[in-house]
């Protein structure tokens, strides 16, 4: 994820690793000057939705065989410029120009036969098939009657796979592959559809540290051959560790135009929030109490009954934050849902403040002083049809202040809202506001005044920023820690090895559903927890 | 989200006026899809009446003559109007829980027939008379428990093993009312002797509502239902049964995690909602017919559907629907007698009302209407 482990070649070494390493490219030199002419160019681009502009007299140049990294905060229009540039959605006003000529786009088809190529952050692939199927999906290679000719295929994916340094095995299934694998077939079939262009849409939100590196080592190779990109992230470090230059997006309009020698990540961060932001969490050393939480032996099924969490053990103490890293999907969002009651767990044993909840009901739990920050803000944290007000009140809607005698107060539920909307800076700063209405930035200083608004014992936090703007992680982070102080133990459950990092005493790595080791936050180190994120069972 | 910004950043004049019409729109904007619906729908039905060789604006007036042209034709209104309030209530309330009722029918006919045995049974099961003040409480009380009972079977189905309520309320009509056939040819069967109809005896004096004017059939069950839909309403809104049923209604996951019990929220929505509707067939009896009979149902049980919906499952909108279908009911048959215009000409209408409300974007698209509010859940898929 950082510059230097972007650049070191020792950190692509993965253990599933079946291709030579001799397809790192070059570093390609820095651009010439005079600046290459611009391959795709929107000009004074807007695009109004309801009640706001996604996309405010746009202007933006990608040139020639350059990585420009668009940036900005969720909801900011990145993406929305990007699908404009795609074809999806029309403007309502501006130009697009490609190579010097002005174009309409009137479908992603047109951008295709313009050499414009877009990979989305949710891959469109078809799991039950192979690697050659999907990148030849729509132009597929036919024999005599039109019969499909699979060897064929396979051989010219596979051609493709290697022109381009994007090593793949066109006959694996799609659905067997590691996301990593999965985001390169995408690039693959938009380089079989000739794209010159390519547009990536949040790249990195899926990937180890270690894939991320080899993402950007492929994209480098694809911009030696020539390859214009457009990588679209918030994620600061990324940005400068890929970029020639970096384009900066806030509210519907592009604030300026940088590049990583230029801005630093506070720089960036400046720009992108508009006003100073605290990157590293502000925080004293730990003081660990008694054992709150104790995990002995856990093994928790997943919805479809397969072994999700295999035999975790831990402890959290009164005082102390320990993070639990690991990339998405290898157990931690099944080992949540068991510590909040959501879910049952089929073996082992968990305690709170030393009684036995293993099987307990989330309001068992609640009323045992768990406050939980829900991985899936949406489904489990919020009722997007009520207000700001009763989502405050949710989790102890039948009890004082919020009610007696089973009728609701509701003078008291709006009182107590009005100050907690004033605490959390929420906007708009209306108790009565849907709360479908907010951004995601918003909605979690919702769900995390509501549970930090009583004693808490355990906060259980899962990827309490995923979706966050900047600006908001800032005073999520400050709350967090702030629990910590005030003697809650914290269990936080993050994707983000900088969030981990910013706020862990302790880091447990979790991977296959199994905990690969725990650290003492202040001895890890990123390529440390990477590696044990992508499966090392010893630490390096 | 920028304009919800924006908006917060007019000067104080502004927002307080900006305020204010804000809250008239709340209160117009929920009405505005159900009254063009409806307009709708009685221009489409003069289209009928038109092609059917009628005079549309004769017949309008016959109906509306029917319906409120007299004392005694706003006493047939409140009458019609009682069984559709208490179904739709009841109806409404399930959908408020995310859960979708259509047993409405038959446990209407378990609450009509419930009630009825216990207007004629009660009295000598428990040797000798009953005052009033105590025998249409338990009456009623009996009729409400039938239905809640029947309900809350597929509700305790759905949490047990998924099912879904859908089905199961629908597959449980026919038990229903296949029960009460055999009960109203058997064992509840009026005694008289030359009886030949599947009917229950008459009920004891003593089990009946009475009526406010000898001459009216408009009875005490009538401002009955609108003190429940009130009492709904405010349940609904204030109590925190009301918020658990809501919040289930609206996201389950949401509720769950709060620690709310969906289960015993779900079983408890479907028995309010059978009590509510075996209610509405209880009054029927104790206040009209003073017995049951088989096939009496007008339909009320399928009709509670659509007035719940054209509400919007608002205990306030369901007074006003079912109002209007009391109204359209009561005046069809007066509308038939002044223009020879069949009766069924007002189920056409009411149906095409139906449509229009589930709709909801179509009447949008063709009043030009802006926005909207957010889709109508009326069921989750499988398992939910």
């Amino acid at each position: 994820m950082t510059a230097d482990l972007a650049r070191d070649p020792e950190a692509h070494a993965r253990p599933d690793e079946d291709r030579p390493a001799s397809s790192t490219p070059s570093v390609p030199p820095p651009p010439s000057v005079p600046p290459p002419p611009p391959a795709l160019e929107a000009r004074a681009i807007t695009r109004r939705c309801p009640g706001a502009l996604a996309n405010d007299a746009v202007n933006f140049v990608l040139r020639e065989g350059e990585v420009h990294a668009l940036l900005g905060e969720n909801g900011a229009g990145k993406s929305t410029l990007m699908n404009i540039l795609y074809g999806m959605v029309p403007p309502d006003s501006g130009e697009i120009w490609r190579s010097g000529r002005r174009v309409t786009l009137r479908s992603p088809s047109d951008a295709i036969a313009l050499g414009i190529g877009m990979v989305h952050q949710h891959f469109m692939l078809i799991p039950g098939f192979t690697v050659a199927e999907n990148v030849l999906l729509g132009a597929e290679i036919t024999g005599r009657f039109g019969m499909l000719d699979p060897r064929r295929a396979s051989a010219e994916v596979r051609a493709l796979s290697e022109r381009h340094g994007l090593p793949v095995d066109p006959d694996a299934r799609v659905a067997d592959l590691p996301v990593g694998i999965q985001q390169r077939v995408e690039i693959l079939k938009a380089l079989h559809r000739k794209a010159e262009v390519l547009i990536l849409d949040e790249p990195t939100a899926v990937l180890t540290p270690q894939e991320v590196g080899e993402l950007f080592t492929v994209l480098r190779g694809l911009k030696a051959r020539g390859t214009s990109i457009v990588i679209i992230s918030h994620k600061l470090k990324e940005v400068r560790a890929v970029a020639d230059r970096i384009t900066v997006m806030r509210a519907g309009r592009v604030v300026g135009e940088t590049t990583p020698a230029e801005a630093d990540e506070q720089r960036l961060a400046t720009m992108m929030v508009g006003r100073e932001v605290l990157l590293t969490a502000d925080r004293s050393p730990a003081q660990p109490g008694d054992e709150v939480l104790r995990v002995r032996d856990l093994h928790v099924r997943d919805g479809q009954g397969l072994p999700a969490v295999r035999g975790v053990s831990f402890s959290v103490h009164a005082g102390e934050i320990l993070g639990i890293a690991g990339v998405q999907g290898n157990g931690q969002t099944e080992l949540a849902e068991v510590l909040s009651g959501l879910r049952r767990p089929t073996e082992g044993q968990i305690s709170l403040a030393g009684r036995d909840v293993t099987t307990a009901s989330p309001r068992a739990l609640i009323d045992a002083g768990l406050s939980h920050i829900p991985e899936d803000r949406q489904r489990h944290g919020l009722v997007a049809s009520y207000s700001v007000a009763d989502n405050l009140a949710l989790a102890t809607w039948n009890r004082p202040p919020f009610a007696a005698h089973g009728v609701r107060d509701e003078k008291a539920v709006r009182a107590r809202a009005e100050a907690l909307v004033k605490t959390y800076d929420m906007r708009p700063p209306n108790p009565d506001a849907l709360v479908a209405n907010l951004s995601g930035g918003n909605q979690q200083k919702v769900i995390i005044a509501r549970e930090l608004d009583r004693p808490v014992t355990l906060l259980l936090a899962s990827q309490p920023t995923r979706g966050v703007d900047v600006g908001s992680i800032e005073a999520i982070h400050r709350a967090i820690v702030a629990a910590r102080d005030s003697g809650a133990a914290v269990l936080l459950v993050s994707a983000e090895l900088d969030e981990i990092l910013a706020l862990s005493d302790r880091v447990a790595v979790m991977s296959r559903g199994e905990i690969a080791a725990i650290l003492d936050a202040s001895e890890a180190t990123r390529e440390q927890l990477g590696l044990l994120m992508a499966g090392a069972r010893t630490t390096p | 989200m920028q304009g919800a910004l924006r908006s917060g950043k007019f000067p104080d004049g502004h927002a307080s006026v900006s305020e204010t019409s804000a809250r008239v729109r709340r209160l117009v904007e929920p009405l505005t899809v159900p009254v063009l619906s409806v307009l709708t729908a009685l221009l489409v039905g003069a289209g009928v009446i038109a092609a059917a060789g009628g005079d549309p604006l004769a017949a309008y007036a016959g109906l509306l003559e029917g319906a409120f042209g007299s004392a005694r034709a706003l006493s047939e209104t409140a009458v019609w109007t009682t069984p559709y309030l208490l179904a739709g209530l009841g109806v409404a309330c399930a959908f408020q829980g995310g859960l979708f009722n259509i047993g409405a029918e038959g446990q209407l006919a378990l609450g009509a027939v419930a009630a009825a045995w216990a207007g004629y049974g009660l009295p000598a099961l428990l040797g000798g008379t009953l005052p009033a003040a105590l025998h249409v409480p338990l009456t009623l009380l009996c009729g409400a428990t039938a239905g809640a009972a029947w309900a809350a079977i597929p509700g305790w189905l759905k949490t047990r093993t998924g099912a879904h309520e859908v089905i199961n309320t629908i597959m449980l009509n026919y038990v229903a009312l296949n029960a009460v056939s055999y009960l109203l040819n058997g064992p509840l069967k009026d005694p008289t002797p030359g009886n030949v109809i599947a009917r229950t005896p008459l009920i004891a004096e003593s089990a009946r509502i009475p009526v406010f004017v000898d001459t009216l059939r408009v009875h005490w069950g009538f401002p009955l239902a609108l003190a429940l839909a009130a009492l709904v309403g405010w349940g609904l809104e204030r109590t925190t049964l009301g918020f658990a049923i809501r919040t289930v209604g609206a996201s389950p996951d949401a509720a769950r995690a709060a620690g709310m019990n969906v289960q015993r929220t779900v079983v408890l929505t479907m028995a309010m909602s059978g009590a509510l509707v075996g209610l509405g067939g209880a009054i029927e009896v104790t206040a009209l017919n003073h017995r049951h009979e088989l096939g009496f149902s007008q339909g009320y049980g399928f009709d509670a559907i659509a007035v719940a919906l054209l509400g919007r499952n608002h205990p306030g909108g369901v007074v006003l629907s079912a109002l209007l279908f009391g109204a359209m009911r009561n005046g069809a048959t007066r509308m038939q007698y002044l223009t020879q215009i069949p009766a069924d000409v007002i189920s056409v209408i009411q149906a095409l009302i139906l449509l229009f409300v589930a709709a909801d974007g179509l009447v949008r698209r063709l009043y030009r209407l802006r926005g909207g509010a957010a889709p109508l859940t009326l069921t989750r898929g499988w398992g939910g």
